[in-house]
């Protein structure tokens, strides 16, 4: 099969591999790479479980042709942590029950880094449109919106502080 | 402060960093050196009889390493010992669109589907029956040969005296409900990977709910002894009951993987999910209820058809549950019911959280308000009126032993302000009301015999951290978590102490499953035993050191301390180590077999419905209905679930509103669309699950009626609050906009025809009123 070498940014790492030209970039960071957080759950790109951080911003990995971000920052739901530190919302996550079985999260913790990056302070509304394109069958969607409101919480809090005791 | 120091404390779940990093292991992500792809040819045809299989060409490729189909493993399975009807794949006959025919492993994925499309089958096809009632009625062509009329079984039951009952009522009620096919769209599709060692030996990694329903059933279907296989299951990426039983490609993989002695992964695409289904059944509920002067139920009769698709999987019990849990939630003395499960030539159906009791709840409830109506009663007070006296055992032989019901009543009452809204509201806004329950467990194994339900076993070296090893299946609900917290509780030590091994055939007691809402009551109940029993042999070495019974002892906060002068203590590390001193590494055991009382009467059938314990709930859900359009607006759904005690209430919270969700998806939006076997929107965009933007506030309320024999008085919070959610919602339909719709999903056509219908009907009555009144003058 015809193959073509590529390079990747991906969680900070420079990566070079060989994949067919139409090769998706959740199948290279699943089966290339074994970066297996990325999910497939649709076959459609309705789930939003593949979210991934393309320069800052979320894109389905399911249907990004993986060539085509050979110029991108990619970061993945295991690039999220800072020198092994989960993020705000990794945390909030576990304490407000925003996780039930996980197979979502990847993509919620994608979806919801990237908006609060873009904006620490988003109303109830802001949360729950922009959160409308990763689907979840467990939670109900309430402890997620809760883990989020804790996480902003302590972001808030942090920033207060004086950064001696951060 | 509280008595427990872990139990009743909202833990995050221990597998939570492992699902926020994105480093936990679902089964299609294990992957092993030489692994092949597996993949499965469907039968494009609903009913046939297979006439040949030429596989030759696909053999051919150099890619595929192996081809399987119906010759390579003949005998049949099935869930219930009963309904061993099923071929993982195909021997002789297809029986819907998708039904599996051939499986091929393939070095890549390309050259397996390639090879999927040089297998040339011949089918001769058969009268396909798609309609159930139609399907009653075949006289040739039936699904399966033992199986006259297509009726795969069929129950009738009468308790007390019916004839009595409907003629001490002063209002009864007449009518059928519908309720659509739904599917679970667990976000995980299913994925099984089967290594096949060079011993000889098989090890399976499957996305199940039941490790060893599928451990037994791998080696009866491959002919190998169960010693020689072990089944595995990794993180699970939800179930709701699509992955409690034995699905195809659990038995596809496992036979490659055997002919081609290498690794085989089979991974379900979504639309293969919802083709091998096993959801919740076309079900139709022919349902008549009589109401006393006083708003006593007098009587129920409820004839049950529900249309199971081509195989029996847990249809017989889906059955049976619709008309047992008929009896365990309100005072009902006479009580009869016809349960029919029909077999059609389409994807077979299964069980689906709050199994079997869903649809009937939703006719049940949805009449009860009409009978308010009828007898100008509050639809909460006619409720109240109907409680059961617990503890008791109900007319159809259900023994309940705690029953919060009243509370939850009261409590979403209060919550929703309901006695300043129902009925008060302005026309197109509306509140209603609703209550269910679920089994904490059933009390009889699908396949009977004495054995514990579950065992768990407990080790405690030099290092003095505790090894739990459960066959309880983590499926997302917090069944790790759950035995984490108990052992901790009892054993007074930090939950980071504790490790858990779980669901490894070769290394962990055998449990029954994560299905019927059984893991808290039954291995929470073992778990507890094996603590306990490991707690009283550290005592027994400390009382000896302490020179006291080891009855004085206390642990809690990684320390052992004399009950009487607390400061005489000593650090749990310490503790262990006497105890080791004396009898080597320390192992403990506990079992659970629910009571004999708890396990129901003696009539045909009457397995199915007896738990040792029952879960109540109670909702309301205010709407707003556009009568122009009929679209429905759920403003706030008030929640209250009776889970005996709150081992997590986070959990537990998250059960219950995760249960709502799932109920509203079934209620508004969700159906699987059949044409002639074929489903019209086997995927994710099509068969739409609610996004943010359909779900409204969901506020969940703990009620807490600590059962008698559940561990630390918990009982079951997974799946007793779906099926309240889908009549209180109809129910806060009809109080906003005067219409009563029958039939699930509740769809905007269907409230604007019947809003349509009803200002026609109303235009008529006041003509004639007028006329009436003109004649009259
Ligand atoms: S896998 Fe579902 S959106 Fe990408
Ligand atoms: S936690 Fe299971 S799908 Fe979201």
């Amino acid at each position: 099969m015809h193959r073509e070498l590529i390079q990747l940014d991906i969680n900070g790492e420079r990566r070079e591999l060989a994949v067919p030209p139409q090769k998706v970039l959740l199948d290279v960071l699943r089966e290339d790479l074994g970066l297996t957080g990325s999910k497939r759950g649709c076959d459609d790109s309705s789930c939003g479980a593949c979210a991934v951080l393309a320069d800052g911003v979320p894109i389905l990995a399911c249907v990004a042709i993986a060539s085509c971000y050979q110029e991108t920052r990619i970061i993945t739901v295991e690039g999220l942590a800072v020198a092994g530190e989960p993020t705000p919302i990794q945390t909030a996550y576990g304490e407000a029950g925003g996780s039930q079985c996980g197979f979502c999260t990847p993509g919620f913790m994608i979806a919801i880094h990237a908006l609060l990056q873009h904006n620490p302070n988003p109303s109830d509304e802001e949360i729950r449109e922009t959160l409308s394109s990763n689907l979840c069958r467990c939670t109900g969607y309430m402890q997620i919106y809760e883990s989020v409101r804790l996480a902003m919480r302590r972001m808030e809090a942090r920033s207060a502080q004086p950064a001696a005791v951060r | 402060m509280s008595a427990y120091s872990i139990i009743g404390r909202p833990l995050p779940m221990t597998d939570s960093p492992a699902k926020v990093s994105g480093l936990g292991r679902y089964a299609d992500d294990i992957s092993v050196p030489g692994m092949l792809v597996g993949k499965i040819l469907h039968s494009p045809v609903p009913h046939a009889r297979i006439k040949k299989i030429d596989s030759s060409k696909a053999e051919g490729l150099p890619e595929v390493k192996a081809v399987a189909t119906g010759r390579d493993a003949q005998r049949p399975y099935g869930i219930l010992p009963i309904g061993h009807d099923e071929n993982a794949l195909a021997t002789d006959k297809v029986r819907y669109i998708g039904d599996n025919v051939a499986a091929v492993a393939a070095t890549t994925e390309e050259a397996a589907e390639r090879a999927l499309e040089l297998i040339e089958v011949e089918y001769e096809p058969l009268t396909a029956w798609f309609d159930p009632l139609e399907a009653m009625k075949a006289e040739e062509d039936w699904i399966h040969e033992g199986r006259p009329h297509n009726i795969e079984k069929e129950y009738h039951h009468e308790f007390g005296n019916l004839e009595e009952g409907f003629s001490q009522a002063a209002f009864v009620q007449e009518e059928r409900f519908y309720a659509a096919e739904v599917n679970h769209a667990a976000m995980e599709p299913h994925s099984t990977l089967a290594i096949w060692q060079p011993d000889a030996r098989l090890t399976v990694y499957s996305s199940t709910q039941v490790p060893y329903y599928l451990h037994r059933t791998i080696s009866d279907v491959l002919e190998m002894p169960m010693s020689e296989v072990r089944v595995i299951k990794p993180m699970v990426g939800g179930g709701f009951g699509g992955k409690s039983e034995v699905i195809p490609l659990e038995i596809i993989a496992p036979i490659l993987a055997k002919k081609a002695k290498r690794p085989v992964k089979i991974t379900y695409t979504r639309e293969e999910v919802f083709y091998a289904h096993r959801g919740r059944p076309i079900t139709l509920v022919d349902l008549k209820v009589g109401l006393t002067r006083e708003g006593k139920i007098s009587a129920v009769a409820a004839r049950v058809v529900q249309d199971g698709g081509a195989y029996c999987g847990y249809g017989p019990v889906t059955v049976l549950y619709s008309g047992a849990l008929l009896g365990a939630i309100y005072d009902i003395r006479n009580l009869k019911f016809d349960g029919y499960r029909v077999l059609t030539n389409k994807p077979a159906c299964g069980a689906m959280r709050g199994h079997g009791t869903v649809n009937v709840r939703f006719a049940f409830e949805s009449m009860l308000d009409m009978l308010a109506a009828a007898a100008a009663l509050d639809p909460a007070e006619v409720r109240r009126r109907n409680l059961l006296q617990a503890p008791c055992v109900t007319v159809n032989g259900l023994r309940v032993t705690s029953y919060g019901l009243p509370e939850c009543i009261e409590k979403v009452v209060e919550r929703s302000g309901w006695l300043e809204k129902k009925g008060k509201l302005p026309y197109g806004r509306g509140i209603g009301i609703a209550c269910s329950h679920y089994v904490s467990g059933a009390a009889n194994p699908i396949i009977r015999s004495n054995m514990p339900h579950t065992t768990v076993n407990m080790k405690i070296d030099r290092d003095a951290g505790v090894t739990i090893f459960t066959g309880a299946s983590e499926i997302g609900q917090g069944s790790d978590t759950m035995q984490v917290q108990i052992a901790a509780e009892v054993l007074g030590v930090r939950p980071e102490r504790i490790k858990l091994v779980a669901a490894d055939t070769d290394l962990t007691p055998v449990d029954l499953g994560s299905y019927s809402s059984r893991v808290t009551f039954m291995a929470g109940n073992a778990c507890l035993e094996a603590a306990k029993n490991m707690r009283a042999q550290i005592f027994e070495a400390v009382a000896k050191k302490f020179g006291c019974i080891p009855d004085e002892l206390e642990s809690r906060d990684d320390a052992v301390f004399y009950r009487y002068k607390p400061a005489q203590r000593i650090a749990f590390d310490e503790a262990v180590r006497c105890a080791i001193d004396f009898h080597g590494t320390l192992v403990a055991r506990g079992t659970y077999a629910p009571p004999d009382e708890s396990r129901g009467g003696q009539h045909k059938g009457a397995g199915v419905g007896p738990s040792p314990s029952y879960s109540y709930a109670a909702q309301t859900a205010e709407v707003s209905v556009d009568p122009e359009t009929g679209e429905v607006t759920i403003h706030r759904v008030v929640a209250a679930h009776d889970c005996g005690k709150a081992l997590n209430p986070v959990t537990v919270d998250g059960q219950v509103i995760g249960s709502v969700y799932m109920g509203l998806g079934q209620a508004m939006q969700e159906e699987m669309l059949w044409h002639e076997g074929r489903l019209m929107n086997p995927s994710l965009l099509e068969y739409r699950i609610p996004t943010t933007l359909e779900t409204p506030q969901i506020d969940s309320i703990i009620v807490e009626s600590e059962d008698p024999e559940g561990p630390f008085g918990a009982k079951e919070a997974g799946e007793g609050s779906l099926a309240a959610a889908i009549p209180a919602v109809a129910n806060a339909i009809s109080d906003a906009v005067g219409v009563r719709i029958t039939s699930l999903p509740l769809t905007p056509e269907k409230i604007l025809e019947a809003i349509r219908e009803k200002q026609k009907q109303d235009r008529e009555k006041n003509a004639a009123t007028r006329s009436e009144k003109r004649g009259a003058r």
